[in-house]
């Protein structure tokens, strides 16, 4: 790992190329739960863990204790699993999506709503080759990788060290590390250390109209597509600009916000008119009634994401 | 390291190439084809010019219909004489600002004038363009240019401009499924290269041809249909490689019942071909038949042949008539190596579908998404995301409702998403005026192994705390 960083560059460990057996990977679906494996163990509603699958090892959950040899080991994901107090999860195999919702936060990190959306208008598809600064927490990478393998590559920039080398770490532990080069250095001052190669270029920094030339450089001859990821207008304005100077065209910047609807069965009281025939002793109280009636429903939920960035697309025309 | 060598080949446009078409904001699939005229935002022209050039490359149309690519570095050239008011407060609406007439302008159309050129007229005519504040002058020319400008860029299909230009233009055809809901889709259903999806829709096989854009070829799916045959309009405009349709399989969904209660086994899809063919030779029967017997099945012209036949011994008519049979006999041999087709197709489909270990389920369709949810989700693997599209929310509810009783389904979301396009530009950066009011509802979630009966004893030992917690996420 040291001399890996020392080249400033993260080399794939040739152990992960020669695998046969047919493992899980954050590419590829398997059947049974093996050991290396990461699993996604689901305890209930919105409520998650991922683990790192060991003989031996144990993994302690508010229903008790699972055993891995004995309780995940050979089991087939998404089987239900009886902890030791005698209550049950079930074991998920490993999605980005899932991952999204489960990785440890380094950093803020984007969420599933505005993947979907990067991954559609930049375009990805099996054999795109991908450049992305900051790598962060990892968690647009993955659906990256997800969506190039099994023929693409992506060459991801993170200038803070610790966080590079826990990302590498992180592709290889998944199984997705011939996929990926992660480069330790700045992206605004050294660009993405690739040039005519990438189809599409994504940028979640700071200050990402300090990156577009480097970002026109890293793509091909022939064009492609660009994003950026800004939470502030002021961020988007220079940036849109940048990349107008650079010939950038199709600029679009949108937002997409994502509403949860909660299912619920509601009771509504109906109230009483009282009888349509003159009553013979009027009483000043009258009987409450309880008729109502059942309806399903959909309520929004109290809170919800309001804003996590503006998308501002552009395309980079043929030479 | 500069280009890997990449041939240029592969990003310019050949001949028989599906392309898309854009102009602002408006899209429109073609195939590429020598001489033929196309229509494209009341202009007619040949994409013959096209052929050779990269994608995505500005074209200009010129008279007589030829396309003329346009130099890149050719924008924005009203940067000179900047004069400009500062407000409106002296600016009357008396209609006599243009000094051009309708005629005037017509005249320079037909004189073959670039859009640019009459941009530039139409500036110079204009009394008030120099009173104008510099925004106002850039929203003239903008206007304008849109008007005038005959400018034609032409794209390689990908699933972002045919999800726009579908949603553009026929949002009716994709039950209303707007790009950023097909986007979620894709995304929530996991699609990616090697695995095996399933995929029943209704939207012009937009969706079907987003699916396999995402597989890139590998892994296989199964589009499940309604009715006689599959719609695929929309993925063949993705101009997919031949091998992607190896990949791809079909599946009718009347046969789904046959197929999960094994019903559908090979013999019975021998009896259904045979009896297709046995149909199909009866069919010739009833042709061939009467024929000789000299009946009135015959067409008049036959009719006019069969009299000629009974009365007259001619030797040429009898070869005719022969020749006819043999062509018959052709047509029903070809009948039958269809009906074989089609039963070696159902059979492969049958076969990729009965291992019940499908990676993923894609619905959106104009149907009642509650049966087709219940019957697919079936075939899906434990511990593999399904998604649900449906133009309206209460359907979903239902779905919602239905897979929270019968199990075998864990973190059900329903959602919908809201998209917001920007204006940017310095000092007059604001949201769009005019947004999407609705994109569809998406009802998504992940399957588990269902109950087996060995649990079923564990099952009475589950915490209370659990149980409770259990039924109120199920009623709320």
């Amino acid at each position: 790992m040291g001399s890996d960083l020392a080249s400033n560059r993260f080399s794939i460990d040739p152990r992960d190329r020669s695998q046969t057996r047919p493992a899980m990977s954050f590419v590829e679906y398997s059947e049974f739960i093996q050991e290396g494996d990461i699993a996604i163990i689901f305890l209930g509603h919105d409520s998650m863990m991922p683990v790192k699958v060991q003989q031996g090892a144990q993994t302690q959950t508010r229903y008790g204790v699972i055993r891995h040899s004995k309780d995940l080991i050979g089991q087939r994901f998404g089987t239900k699993v009886t902890c030791s107090k005698g209550g049950w999860v079930y074991v998920l195999h490993p999605t980005p999506e899932l991952w999204t919702l489960n990785l440890p936060h380094r950093t803020q990190i984007l969420y599933t709503t505005d993947i979907a959306n990067i991954t559609m208008m930049l375009e990805l598809k099996p054999g795109s080759v991908v450049c992305e600064s900051g790598t962060g927490s990892g968690s647009l990478s993955h659906a990256i990788l997800r969506t190039i393998a099994p023929t693409g590559h992506l060459h991801t920039v993170e200038f803070h060290q610790q966080r590079a080398e826990k990302a590498a770490e992180e592709f290889r532990e998944h199984r997705v590390g011939h996929l990926v080069t992660v480069r330790n250095q700045d992206v605004c001052k050294e660009g993405f250390g690739v040039t005519g190669v990438a189809d599409a270029v994504f940028l979640d920094i700071p200050s990402p109209w300090e990156a577009v030339k480097h970002a026109k450089n890293a793509m091909k001859r022939q064009g492609g597509r660009v994003c950026s990821f800004s939470p502030c207008i002021e961020q988007v304005q220079k940036t849109v600009e940048a990349l107008a100077d650079e010939g950038f065209q199709e600029i679009s910047t949108l937002e997409v916000l994502l509403r949860v609807h909660d299912v619920r069965t509601i009771t509504l009281p109906l109230p009483d008119f009282g009888s349509d025939q003159p009553l013979e002793t009027p009483t000043d109280t009258p009987v409450p009634s309880n008729a109502s009636v059942l309806c399903k429903t959909t309520t929004p939920p109290r809170d919800m994401a309001g804003h996590t960035g503006y998308l501002t697309f552009a395309t980079k025309p043929s030479v | 390291m500069a280009d890997n060598g990449d041939n240029d080949s592969q990003h310019r446009v050949n001949e028989g190439d599906y392309v898309v078409l854009k102009r602002g904001d408006i899209y429109k699939a073609v195939q590429i084809q020598k001489k033929k005229k196309t229509v494209f935002e009341k202009q007619w022209f040949f994409l013959d010019n096209a052929v050779g050039e990269l994608y995505g490359t500005t074209f200009e149309v010129v008279t007589g219909g030829t396309l003329q690519p346009r130099k890149p570095k050719l924008v924005e050239s009203s940067a000179d004489a900047k004069e400009a008011g500062t407000d409106n407060r002296n600016i009357l609406d008396d209609g006599k600002s243009q000094k051009l007439t309708r005629d005037d302008i017509e005249t320079l159309k037909e004189q073959g004038l670039k859009g640019q050129e009459i941009v530039q007229q139409l500036i110079e005519n204009s009394t008030t363009f120099r009173d104008k504040t510099e925004f106002a002058q850039e929203k003239y020319i903008k206007k304008k240019k849109k008007k005038y400008e005959n400018s034609v860029m032409v794209l390689r299909p990908s699933c972002r401009v045919m999800a726009m230009m579908y949603h553009g233009r026929e949002p009716g055809k994709i039950c209303h499924l707007r790009y950023d809901t097909l986007a979620q889709m894709l995304t929530l259903g996991n699609i990616h290269a090697g695995s095996k999806v399933l995929v029943f829709e209704t939207c012009a096989g937009l969706v079907l041809g987003a699916v396999m854009e995402r597989m890139g070829g590998y892994g296989s799916v199964v589009q499940m249909y309604p009715g006689g045959g599959p719609v695929r309009a929309g993925m063949e405009s993705f101009g997919f490689p031949s091998h992607f349709h190896d990949t791809l399989h079909e599946f009718p969904i009347c046969h789904v019942n046959a197929l999960l209660a094994g019903a559908l086994d090979t013999e019975a899809k021998d009896i259904d071909a045979d009896s297709g063919q046995a149909n199909g030779d009866k069919s010739n029967l009833t042709q061939t038949g009467p024929e000789k017997a000299e009946s009135k099945e015959c067409s008049p012209d036959t009719k006019d042949q069969c009299m000629e036949t009974s009365t007259s011994t001619d030797p040429a008519a009898d070869k005719e008539r022969e020749e006819r049979e043999k062509l018959r006999e052709i047509r029903g041999q070809e009948r039958k190596v269809k009906m074989e087709e089609k039963r070696k197709k159902l059979a492969a489909a049958a076969a990729v579908l009965e291992g019940r270990n499908a990676d993923g389920l894609v619905i959106a369709s104009r149907f009642h998404p509650c049966p087709v949810l219940l019957g697919l989700i079936k075939f899906l693997a434990p511990s593999r995301p399904f998604v649900v599209y449906s133009q309206y929310k209460e359907p979903l509810i239902e779905c919602y409702t239905k897979l929270k009783e019968q199990g075998g389904a864990v973190s059900l979301r329903l959602t919908d998403s809201w998209i917001r396009h920007y204006q940017v530009l310095p000092n007059r950066t604001h949201p769009m005026l005019l947004m999407s009011g609705g994109g569809g509802y998406l009802l998504s979630g992940t399957t588990v192994a269902t109950d087996t009966p060995k649990m079923g004893s564990t099952r009475g030992e589950e915490p209370a705390a659990k149980r409770l917690k259990l039924t109120e996420t199920t009623e709320g």
